[in-house]
């Protein structure tokens, strides 16, 4: 097996790998821009797998190859809706964040399997028949080399994930809707002064990242597992909030972090076809994410610094 | 209202909201709430058999609550317990299997200590890197969790056993299995380990309001820069608070491994006890003898929820969006102090 | 009339207090109008209602004859109120353009106008004389230049009435010039200013009126040319203020207290204190003076052991302490009474009888083999709150409930029932009242007279020239001079702090 035929395998996996992370990563990025900690990210995830799958059965007759798209926006909407909760308790009710998260993680599992049991009468449902297929992607699978390594055989997700990371890229650091809401996790009561609703912008972070964070789930339902059970999402949501932190807590860093916890996901999955990998312990693939992540934040890996104001409620008006 | 009487309230009003919501959620999804929670009443104590079972599934989440409520009373929040536990499963198991003729008085505490070594040291990284590098622990003890599953998973397949998903059955010298409880209660699950678990409960309330390490402990929780101004080594008791607590989710392991189950096995995903352990504490209010109480409320809904599917045909999964619930309703303890202080003044009024 | 704000009666409850007291102030087109009181009198208060970010209870405002309902900074802005905070309300990580356009971006298609800003902020920055670098990050700029940021984002917006939130508290006596130079600038330009002061000083110096409030309640206006210092003083207070503090003469003897060459870096690691050598006696009081951040913070943190000496000496009673463990310091005679006593000084959510032996309750009697002995721990707490007279429910009150006098008390009366040679008090009566600083100066007086050291710091002139019996002039990390509070005057003591070598004292700045 030579370099080419190594690729050939390699990146369209670690693309597919990446893709959910990335666009939960970003959602990721509006919540906790905007002060608000999202260990909830899992449990939004769930239920963009979730409704994604339900959708797509039901409606795969109806759109045809278009179901898994119609069925993300679907995904984005429930994640949104899901991931209002956690912005009642953590921005009105000023609950933890991270308990809130914990709580949406264990809520969402719970109401997805609860719902699965009671529409499917089993514990998983069927698998779906239009999923996110191989493409080529048009005109440019034709560049010598670079076409075939990157744009054949591959899937769209990835694509649009590495765009839309750009357009959140653009519109957190470009914008007046981005610098409002980045100093809202910076010093909310500068930007109270200043005439920004606080609450409303943070409202908005976290819906957002409802909405990333339930696209993820459904790109990695329709491309990746196919079908919807307990263990679905198991740690996807985790490993997007360590892309995050990787980082920096940047768009466009966590979208490299992604791809890079995108590759090291496949290759443990597929090294082991892989001559060059083959011996490498699959473990240490598997935990490299986490350890780079740790290293990242303790500063070996240059300094991750949180918005200062993460994790803090903001009590209008308090002395 | 007394600031006392507002604490054990929350908890309370929290159980009834997440019963009631969790009865809104039957009605709408078309099941017979009554027949619902008639079932998990009767999976709880219908049967002797089931009451044994409450009391075992109580015994690790007694000590995951602890772990929680520890760290918390230090100011940190231990998000790690999954992983720890998980160490210290393997931990206990590895003990258990590897020595065959010890006497049983110094094999079982053995691998009870090795437990909670484990999950000591899976402790005292974050709690390390906290001390040292003032890295959030939320973020460490999550990723911590991850290598925990991975690598004990790795050295059950490749170390314990030669590839294979499970490790052999402990020695029968380090076990937790009591035939007497097993008589008892027609033969469930329930071991020795519920002792083990109301001596840390007593250690910790011990430990934190009779000793001078404790008043250290909680004077970092609160405010660490008085505590530093007062000559104490906040660093020092960090470690040392995510040490204990690391060690109490270790031991939660070694009832899973030595207790209830007698072997490691590969895992897919967690054990969900370490998350529900986040609930336990604080319902529990972080207080030890809290947190057995809160254990016994969810270790019950969580076996009594297994009748559910069998007598009223409602997925036991009902359970789990009850305390997810129950956790929002306490965590946002600020509105329903707000509310209760309302409501208390219009009755003087 | 040509009032541009009136505020009639406002009254404003926090759970608990009553913050503002039907309390009334009119301002003047073309002003600058002083409102005055004590630290907790209520000012900040009814200037944050001024600006929408209080709903007063009661009481009306009128801009420019408009009864107006003010509901959040946004609306006060529109009505052409800008607020320049005592505690910058400035985002660090962003540049000086982004935290003065901040919430009204100019766009060009989707994007800020960074270049069109830029522009806007130096064309108003000339006119006023406000030198700003609008390109550079907030955290690297100096604290002259972030108020300057801070009266530019009013501006931007279009402000006329300006408030200003104590601006000198945190400036050098130069930058407290520029900005008075400043302030009569805007006016020029026919802005109206209301200066939110506890110094009598400013306000002779450049207010047209001053309204005076006294425990959240109203006083009454009076106009500058027609009062002194001294009859705004009682008004403030509420009785005559003597501004003397009653003591005998000083009679010191050996050092307590010796440091050498000592150095020591902040947090940031950059050095602070730089060469520093300092003396204090046994039965005196040394007050040291000078302008915040020019390292006594960290000197008094590493006396304390609360931060590293990177080198030279601290001998207490002949004996090396530098870089101790806190606790073997306090073991060998120091006590400390912290300048920040929320943050420091106390665990607000302990009762305050266990905050009573914070750094004590490891030893005999209050515990034994690592075990508490509460009972001895409460006994010592009842016997420290009669003495020193604290004000509280009861010792297992928590002290967050305490009033900052009372918790302040508490502090005081652990540090000195501990009986050490060297009592360290850093800011002691910072934000309390009247009553309590009488109190507290007489402790330490107490404390002198039993042949004590007190070291005492504080950012209050008249606090340093009334309680110390000599004072060392601290700047840029060194003690620039070591004067006799009998023998100098404010003028020179301001001269001094500011770095200007002032007339020779006849002691050597190495004494």
């Amino acid at each position: 097996m030579g370099i080419m035929d190594i690729l050939l395998i390699l990146i369209p996996s670690t693309l597919l790998w990446a893709s959910p992370l990335i666009f939960t990563a970003l959602g990721g990025a509006f919540s906790e821009r905007s002060g608000i900690v999202n260990i909830g990210l899992e449990g939004l995830m769930v239920i963009g797998a979730f409704s994604s799958i339900v959708f797509n059965i039901a409606f795969a007759d109806t759109f045809g190859s278009a179901t898994p798209w119609v069925a993300l926006l679907v995904a984005m909407l429930m994640g949104g809706l899901l991931a209002v909760l956690h912005a009642v308790a953590s921005i009105t009710f000023r609950a933890d964040q991270v308990v809130s998260g914990v709580a949406i993680n264990l809520l969402a599992i719970g109401l997805t399997l609860f719902l699965v049991k009671r529409i499917y009468g089993k514990g998983q449902t069927d698998i779906i028949s239009e999923g996110f297929g191989k493409v080529d992607v048009p005109l440019l699978h034709k560049i010598p080399v670079i076409g075939d390594i990157f744009f054949s055989n591959t899937y769209w997700p990835p694509f649009v994930a590495i765009i839309v990371s750009v357009i959140v890229w653009y519109v957190m650091f470009k914008t007046p809707f981005g610098l409002r809401l980045r100093s809202v996790g910076e010093h909310p009561m500068a930007a109270d002064t200043m005439g920004i609703n606080v609450t409303k912008m943070r409202y908005i972070g976290v819906i957002i990242s409802g909405a990333f964070a339930g696209v993820g789930g459904g790109v990695y339902a329709q491309s990746i597992s196919s079908d919807f059970s307990h263990a679905t999402i198991s740690g996807q949501g985790f490993m997007a909030l360590a892309a995050l932190i990787f980082g920096k807590w940047h768009p466009l860093g966590a979208m490299g972090a992604a791809l890079f916890f995108g590759f090291a996901q496949s290759l443990s999955i597929i090294g082991s076809s892989i001559p060059l990998f083959e011996n490498i312990p699959s473990v240490y693939l598997l935990i490299a994410p986490y350890v780079l992540t740790i290293l990242a934040l303790t500063g070996f890996i240059g300094r991750a610094d949180a918005p200062k104001a993460l994790g803090t409620p903001y009590v209008k008006g308090s002395r | 209202m007394s600031n006392r009487l507002t604490n054990i309230l929350i908890p309370v009003i929290s159980v009834l909201l997440g019963i009631i919501v969790g009865t809104i959620i039957m009605l709408v999804s078309g099941y017979d709430p009554v027949a619902g929670y008639s079932a998990l009443w009767q999976g709880i104590f219908g049967e002797i058999y089931y009451v044994g079972e409450t009391i075992r599934q109580v015994t690790p989440y007694i000590l995951a609550g602890l772990a929680v409520a520890f760290a918390f009373r230090t100011g940190l929040f231990n998000i790690g317990v999954e992983g720890q536990l998980i160490v210290g499963w393997m931990a206990a198991v590895w003990v258990g299997v590897a020595f065959e003729d010890l006497p049983k008085i110094i094999h079982l505490p053995l691998a009870i200590i090795a437990a909670a070594l484990a999950g000591a040291i899976w402790g005292f990284i974050p709690g390390l890197l906290k001390a040292k590098y003032r890295v959030h622990e939320v973020i460490v003890t999550i990723m911590m969790n991850y290598i925990a599953l991975h690598v004990t998973n790795s050295i059950i397949r490749d170390v314990l056993t030669e590839r294979k998903d499970r490790t052999d059955y402990i020695a029968e010298s380090a076990s937790l299995k009591s035939p007497f409880f097993e008589s008892l209660t027609d033969f469930s699950r329930l071991h020795w380990g519920i002792f083990v678990a109301l001596a840390c409960v007593f250690i910790m309330w011990f430990l934190l309001e009779k000793t001078t390490r404790g008043y250290e402990l909680r004077s970092v929780g609160f405010n660490q820069h008085a505590s530093q101004y007062a000559g104490m080594n906040v660093n020092g008791n960090i470690i040392l608070s995510m040490v204990i607590s690391g060690a109490f989710a270790g031991l939660a392991g070694a009832m899973e491994g030595l207790g209830t189950f007698g072997y490691a096995s590969i895992k897919g995903g967690f054990t969900g006890v370490g998350f529900d352990g986040i609930a336990v504490a604080l319902l529990g209010g972080n207080v030890a003898i809290g947190v057995v109480f809160a254990a016994l409320l969810f270790g019950g809904l969580k076996v009594g929820a297994l009748n559910m599917p069998l007598e009223a045909g409602i997925p036991n999964e009902l359970v789990d969006i009850i305390i997810a619930l129950i956790i929002f309703f306490v965590a946002s303890g600020y509105m329903i102090r707000y509310l209760i202080q309302r409501f208390s003044k219009k009755g003087v009024k | 009339m040509d009032y541009v704000i009136e505020m009639l009666n406002i009254r404003k409850e926090f759970p608990g207090i009553v913050a503002n007291d039907n309390i009334t102030l009119q301002l003047k087109q073309g002003e600058i109008h002083a409102l005055l009181g004590e630290n907790g009198a209520g000012k900040s208060t009814l200037m944050n209602v001024l600006f929408g970010l209080y709903q007063p209870e009661q009481g009306e405002i009128r801009v420019k004859g408009k009864k107006v309902n003010i509901t959040n900074p946004n609306i006060a802005n529109d009505l052409g109120i800008g607020m320049v905070h005592q505690h910058f309300m400035l985002v660090d990580t962003f540049t000086v353009t982004e935290n003065i356009i901040l919430g009204r971006e100019p766009k060009s298609g989707a994007s800020v106008d960074i270049k069109k800003a830029e522009k806007d902020i130096l064309d108003i920055s000339e006119k006023y004389g406000l030198k700003v670098d609008p390109s550079a990050k907030i955290s690297d700029i100096s604290v002259g230049m972030q108020q300057r940021v801070e009266i530019l984002k009013t501006l931007y917006r279009g402000a006329d009435i300006l408030i200003f939130d104590e601006p000198t508290a945190v400036l050098t006596p130069q930058e407290i010039k520029e900005l008075i130079q400043i302030m009569k600038t805007l006016i020029k330009e026919g802005k109206s200013i209301i200066l939110i002061t506890h110094k009598l000083k400013e306000i002779m110096e450049v207010c047209d009126n001053v309204t005076v409030i006294r425990k959240g309640k109203g006083i009454g206006t009076v106009k500058v040319s027609e009062t002194n210092p001294n009859h705004l003083a009682s008004l403030m207070v509420g009785r005559e203020v003597t501004f003397k503090t009653d003591k005998t003469e000083a009679s010191p003897e050996g050092n307590v207290l010796e440091i050498r060459d000592l150095n020591v870096k902040d947090n940031r690691n950059v050095p602070v204190v730089k060469g520093l050598n300092l003396e204090v006696r046994a039965g005196e009081i040394l007050g040291i003076a000078g302008v915040d951040g020019n390292g006594q913070t960290e000197l008094i943190e590493a006396i304390t052991g609360l931060h590293k000496a990177e080198s030279g000496s601290i001998k207490l009673n002949g004996k090396e302490i530098a870089n101790m463990k806190p606790r073997k310091i306090y073991e060998n005679g120091v006590g400390h009474i912290p300048q920040d006593r929320h943050k420091h000084g106390l665990v607000l959510d302990f009762p305050i009888g266990e905050n009573m032996v914070l750094q004590t309750y490891y030893q005999k009697p209050y515990s034994k083999k690592g075990i508490l002995n509460y009972k001895k721990i409460y006994d010592q707490a009842r016997k420290l709150i009669s003495e020193f007279d604290v004000r509280t429910p009861s010792e297992f009150t928590l002290a967050r409930a305490l009033s900052g006098g009372n918790q302040q008390k508490a502090i005081i009366g652990r540090e000195i029932d501990r009986d050490p040679d060297l009592l360290i008090a850093a800011q002691p009566t910072r934000g309390l009242d009247v009553g309590a600083i009488e109190f507290i100066h007489k402790r330490l007086i107490e404390q002198r007279d039993n042949g004590k050291a007190v070291l005492l710091l504080s950012f209050e002139l008249d606090e340093i020239m009334n309680v110390s019996d000599r004072i060392a002039v601290i700047y840029e990390g060194q003690i620039v001079a070591i004067v006799d509070p009998k023998e100098t005057t404010e003028q020179e003591l301001g001269l001094l702090m500011a770095g200007s070598k002032g007339k020779g004292t006849g002691e050597d700045t190495n004494v």
